[in-house]
């Protein structure tokens, strides 16, 4: 990271994001992901049934944290798939490509969420 | 002042680095290297569940039948099979989480640093708690 003064500053907030969303990756992740994707396919539990879910998406209180659990987690994954290609390949002279990449990824699933989540009803 | 003035303005001597050329593959080296790329390539699967709870709510808000396929999906063997792996992966990047928090924050009480075990023991506990209200949540109906 040299001589990229102007692109430092949004640096620490693109950090905070990365930050925030490893805490909430961590914590919250893991054990919706075991119900999702294994528990529920297997056949151990009927909790991602369609009314099951239909019936917690009504909540708003349950689309504001689903809310939070897609889009921090994306920021996170953004900077840290930045990163790992940038010192992983070293390539160095894609590193603005890439961010774009990455960050406009997660704003863009962001968005997503967010109008997915809004306009259910 | 003077001085300045009159020194003529010397230029640095700057030989050619020498830099070593760092293999493309300088992580698969080492396994503490191996494992920090790890770590990090959690992160495909953190963005990985992101899609799979984007799609889930996608199909809950269209109609039952665009559900069942959502399901059917689910239980597509390379999709199962991926999510075990990034179930791992996400516990992995839990546990690294938790532990690093340990390392990032140097807490000091009466001039002596906490050790490590007593900021990440609380962090995996609470991992504990939240996974098993989570799951109360979802599984009781």
């Amino acid at each position: 990271m040299d001589a990229q003064p102007t692109k430092l500053r949004i640096e620490p907030l693109l950090w905070l994001l990365f930050s925030a969303g490893g805490v909430v990756a961590a914590f919250f992740i893991p054990i919706h992901l075991f119900i999702l994707g294994i528990a529920a396919p297997l056949g151990l539990t009927k909790a991602t049934d369609y009314t099951s879910v239909a019936a917690f998406l009504a909540f708003p209180l349950v689309r504001l944290y689903l809310f939070v659990l897609c889009s921090l987690p994306l920021f996170h994954a953004a900077h840290r798939i930045r990163y790992t290609l940038y010192d992983g390949l070293q390539i160095k002279h894609l590193n603005e490509v890439i961010a774009a990449c990455c960050y406009g990824g997660a704003v863009l699933g962001t968005v997503i969420a967010g109008y997915l989540l809004w306009s259910f009803h | 002042m003077k001085s300045a003035a009159t020194t003529p303005p010397y230029t640095l001597n700057h030989p050619r680095w020498y830099r070593k050329r760092v293999s493309t593959y300088w992580w698969l080296q080492r396994w503490e290297y191996l494992r920090f790329v790890l770590r990090e390539i959690s992160s495909v699967f953190v963005a990985w569940f992101v899609v799979l709870t984007l799609l889930q709510i996608y199909a809950v808000s269209r109609e039952p039948e665009a559900y069942d396929e959502f399901q059917s999906f689910l239980k597509n063997p390379f999709v199962l099979a991926l999510n075990v792996i990034s179930f791992l992966f996400v516990v992995f990047h839990s546990i690294t989480w938790f532990n690093l928090s340990a390392r990032a924050m140097a807490i000091r009480v009466g001039g002596k640093r906490v050790p490590g075990i007593l900021i990440s023991g609380p962090n995996f506990a609470a991992w504990l708690v939240i996974s098993a209200v989570i799951a109360w949540l979802l599984l009781r109906t």
